[in-house]
């Protein structure tokens, strides 16, 4: 295959990558996007096997590597539960992010491109900036997967003087990256290559470990766009479109949802790179705990909690991590459908973080085979509230806390949240009194017309669906 | 040894109410006392002596039999000379008490060396005491009544309706007053089918009039009517005089009247007077809910429905009582919250104790007598806060609707310089280093971060996850780099044997 049908299959290529993005727009064109991809990328790969950088020597490692890595990745994403979905997409981050350093170190050693005076700079520099965003993207996915799957606790880790260690470091990394351009042989490069190695890889520990579990949806999204940079900077370093376009389409992605994550927490984009939010945390929840909600909390039973919807017209369910931590959402759906079957109008309401990743209560519920037609986003939402009878909260807590509107001087201040204390009365789910994972206290369940129905959300779910049949 | 509650049969004529229900005497078990419930106590109300004998009370015959044998009384009215002499010394007593108007009453109970809690002084400013308002339940109750007698003496339908026999106009509804027997009235009235209008001087609640379905009718005159804690004040004579002309106008359009109009301590207001109720059309109702304190018309015979120049005007005094089993069951409630607060502080959970802790606000306005001490009225509260000025932190809220295209808010005219004075130099130290080559792939990757950006700006939020998992799948494009790097051809003739 000539150079220039590579060129235009990479066209082609790109085109459905694009169009994949695109199809996104609306459920019912998703799916078709989704196919797009995948003969986006078949395409891709094609072209590149059968083009002019890749010799017949290659083949049958490429294939051997193919076969190897594609039913791993085959049989993970077969195997995984819906739930665990933030913890699949962190972890291929991760791989994304070693590939861009591998190739970067390969590209350094390879010696089948020779360059010159600035060409020569720039590709050195492309190399460099390419290993930095893949091995931060490495080091903090690995992170972020485990403080997604438990393995690593929630709560953010921050040294003293951080902000100073992540300057010192990259002023290092600068330093470094002086001694590289400069280096003679491939051999002296290779000294401040791997000292930049380490140093973004403990970056990206340090970044991840500073960010408090409430963050994750935004750190996801924001080490999908570090993946795509991480791409984009491997496609200059080998002067390959096909990656640069595909990268920033997946960088400038990732950003976007991230700077929509963050919007939607009302924090600032910079803070949460920076690392450490989670935790403005510490002192003001200590301060807020002085200005303890009064009141009390009222227990309802599941028996109870099913007269209360029986005798609604107005239900929204607020579904949260708990409910997919619980696995609950086909009970919820088939609660929905008993009580629309009775004439009740349920809807759905879903805070743009509420779950660990973008996006994640919209992918249970619509497992569940719930119509999307009834869930409705936070903005559409919230006006209903004061007309609602009851709201219903399964296993949320953050994004219904009343103090971010109420109290300017809880940590959550000013993020917008769902006002389920509007209804009538409001239900809410939840294992025992624990703080939510932004560890601010809720005054919401101390309101009057708050009732709160503890156990496991599947378990009392079940329960309130036979109540509800019988 | 656990404290009694005892429940004795009201004495006052025509009261059919009972403090407590036998599903709350089973709740109050659980809280640690034994209840004892005077023989016939509930029958005014429909709840049999064996429903309580079921639900766990001891039933006894007899008022001074279950006096003598009760260390906490629960009533609804206060009691009588007479059941006050029955009362165990230093016992407490817990119902409506008015002790404003009643002194003497204060002064006997003081003389048993009781405590009294009276649930008319709750502080109802306080949103923790409003499970205990019982003064809120009663009248909604009373509002809800008030309808039903309305409709009731009223000869149409409440609804409009088309019918084969011809159609049908809804009844209007004029209430007067939105406090909350005002707006539970609303409520009735909508749900029957009324159009229904209101008025109250206090503007802050035509919300929630409008709320309810109502509508609210302005009188046309600038004065804030709000007084302390919640009630109406005295409104000056300029407004008054609008305020009539308002009454008389909605007196000669609505078919019937309800008026709840109440200011503390004073004479209930004359809305509504004789050339009002002849404007009226015959056949109209007006139900006076103030005709306890003198009424709000000046027609009103307290305790009595009259009819004069063809409008019945009901005056009834006891609409509460009239729904016995409903207002018990709500009061019942209310004071069983209030028995949970005093055992909220007790030493042993569930010893059937109570402790009538001054400290807590709640518990302190509404004590009047504390072990015969005389402790009303409560000390006047440290200055209270302005009403709330709107909070600003409601404000930027707005500022996150939508998820627009485009970012957000449109950056200052500052800032969009800088941002395109940087850009630009960067540029040009680019355009004039680096090596066309690079040049080339550049121009591709700014170009492509146009694009993502547009593109995924369309995406619904729903959609966000899908969307991150496919642009996962899609940065999987780096194996290309990898495939690339695998067996690149070899520069300066073929070394390799496929070379």
């Amino acid at each position: 295959m000539s150079e220039s049908l590579t060129t235009v299959a990479y066209l082609g290529a790109t085109i459905l990558f694009i169009l994949s993005l695109g199809g996104l727009s609306n459920p019912e064109s998703s799916r078709r996007g989704n196919l797009y991809g995948m003969v986006g990328m078949a395409i891709a790969v094609l072209a590149t096997v059968f083009g002019p950088r890749v010799t017949a020597a290659g083949i049958p490692w490429i294939v051997a590597a193919m076969v190897v890595g594609g039913s791993i990745g085959l049989y993970a994403a077969r195997t995984v539960k819906m739930t665990q979905m933030p913890e699949l997409v962190a972890i291929m981050h991760s791989l994304v992010g070693l590939a861009a350093c591998l190739v970067g170190f390969a590209s350094y050693i390879d010696t089948s491109i020779v360059l010159s005076g600035a060409e020569k700079t720039i590709h050195e520099i492309e190399i460099y900036i390419g290993i930095l965003i893949g091995a931060v993207t490495f080091s903090g996915s690995v992170i972020a997967f485990g403080k997604l799957s438990g393995r690593i606790g929630g709560k953010p880790l921050l040294l003293p003087a951080r902000h100073m260690l992540n300057l010192a470091g990259l002023l290092v990394v600068i330093w470094f990256g002086r001694e590289f351009i400069h280096a003679e042989t491939v051999q002296a490069g290779m000294t401040p290559l791997i000292v930049m190695t380490v140093i973004a890889l403990l970056f990206g520990i340090h970044m991840v470990m500073a960010i408090g579990g409430a963050d994750m949806p935004v750190v996801v999204s924001m080490l999908n766009s570090y993946s795509g940079w991480a791409a984009a900077a491997t496609g200059f370093m080998l002067s390959n479109d096909l990656l640069i376009v595909t990268g920033a389409l997946v960088g400038s992605s990732g950003a976007i949802l991230s700077y929509i994550m963050c919007r939607a927490m009302n924090r600032n984009f910079i803070s949460v790179i920076a690392g450490g939010f989670g935790t403005g945390g510490g002192a003001p929840a200590a301060a807020a705990g002085d200005a303890q909600p009064a009141g009390e909390v009222v227990p309802i039973s599941a028996v109870e909690t099913a007269e209360l919807l029986r005798e609604a017209k107005h239900v929204i369910i607020v579904p949260g991590y708990g409910m997919a931590v619980a696995q609950a959402q086909h009970t919820v759906f088939e609660i929905t459908t008993h009580l629309r079957g009775m004439g009740v109008n349920v809807r759905f309401g879903i805070h743009p973080v509420a779950g660990r990743m973008p996006g994640h209560m919209n992918v249970l519920l619509a497992e569940a085979k719930v119509p999307y037609d009834i869930v409705m986003e936070m903005d559409e939402i919230n006006e209903d509230f004061p007309d609602t009878d009851v709201a219903m909260v399964i296993g949320a807590n953050d994004i219904v806390n009343p103090a971010a509107q109420e109290d300017p001087a809880s940590p959550i201040a000013g993020m917008p949240v769902l006002e389920v204390w509007k209804a009538r009365t409001s239900v809410v789910m939840k294992r025992s009194m624990a703080s939510g994972y932004a560890g601010v206290d809720n005054p919401l369940f101390y309101k009057d017309n708050n009732r709160m129905l503890f156990g496991d959300a599947k378990k009392m779910l079940d329960e309130v669906l036979v109540a509800l049949k019988s | 040894m656990p404290l009694v509650i005892g429940v004795p049969k009201e004495t006052a004529a025509g009261e059919k109410r009972v403090a407590t229900v036998p599903e709350v005497v089973e709740k109050l078990i659980k809280l640690g006392f034994a209840v004892a419930v005077e023989s016939g106590a509930g029958d005014a109300a429909n709840f049999s002596d064996d429903a309580y004998r079921a639900a766990g009370a001891d039933v006894i015959d007899g008022a001074a039999a279950l006096w003598a044998k009760s260390d906490i009384v629960l009533k609804v009215r206060g009691p009588s000379a007479e059941e006050v002499g029955l009362m165990k010394e230093g016992g407490t007593l817990v119902s409506f008490i008015w002790p404003a108007q009643n002194p003497e009453l204060l002064q006997q109970l003081a003389a048993k060396k009781a405590t009294v809690l009276a649930i008319d002084s709750l502080p109802r400013t306080l949103s923790r005491a409003q499970k205990m308002d019982a003064l809120t339940s009663m009248a909604s109750v009373a509002g809800y009544r008030a309808v039903i007698e309305a409709a009731n003496a009223f000869g149409r339908f409440f609804n409009g309706q088309i019918t084969a026999a011809g159609k049908i106009p809804p009844a209007k509804v004029f209430i007067a007053g939105a406090g909350v027997a005002g707006l539970a009235a609303i409520g009735t009235a909508v749900g029957l089918g009324a159009i229904v209008r209101a008025n109250d001087t206090r503007a802050e609640v035509a919300d929630q009039v409008v709320s309810l379905g109502g509508e609210f009718v302005k009188v046309d005159y600038e004065e804030e009517g709000s007084g302390g804690g919640g009630y109406a004040k005295v409104m000056s004579e300029g407004f008054q005089q609008a305020q009539r002309e308002m009454y008389a106008k909605q007196a000669r359009e609505v078919d019937i009247i309800i008026t709840t109009a109440l200011i503390p301590g004073k004479p209930a207001p004359r809305l509504i007077t004789a050339d009002m109720v002849k404007s009226m059309k015959p056949g109209s109702v007006i139900v006076d809910m103030a005709a306890e304190q003198g009424g709000n018309c000046e027609l009103t015979e307290p305790g009595q429905a009259v009819v004069k120049h063809g409008v019945t005007i009901v005056g009834y005094t006891d609409l509460v009582s009239r729904l016995a089993k409903q207002s018990s069951t709500l009061y019942s409630n209310n004071l069983l919250r209030l028995t949970e607060e005093l055992c909220k502080t007790q030493k042993v959970k569930g010893d059937g104790t109570i402790d009538v802790n001054m400290e807590d606000e709640a518990i302190r306005g509404l004590t009047v007598i504390k072990e015969g001490a005389i402790t009303w009225p409560p000390p006047p509260k440290p200055a209270a806060p302005p009403p709330a000025a709107p909070k600003p932190a409601a404000a930027p809220v707005p500022a996150a609707k939508g998820h627009g295209h485009g970012a957000g808010a449109p950056a200052s005219g500052m800032s969009a310089a800088i941002l395109f004075g940087v850009a630009a130099a960067l540029f040009w130290f680019i355009g004039a280093n680096a090596p066309t080559a690079f040049l080339g792939h550049f121009t591709v990757f700014v170009l492509a971060c146009f694009v993502g950006y547009m593109v995924v700006w369309n995406v619904t939020p729903a959609l966000h996850t899908p969307l991150m998992s496919v642009t996962n799948a899609i940065s999987s494009i780096i194996a290309i780099g990898a495939l690339v790097q695998i067996a690149p051809p070899l520069l300066g003739g073929g070394r390799g044997e496929w070379g």
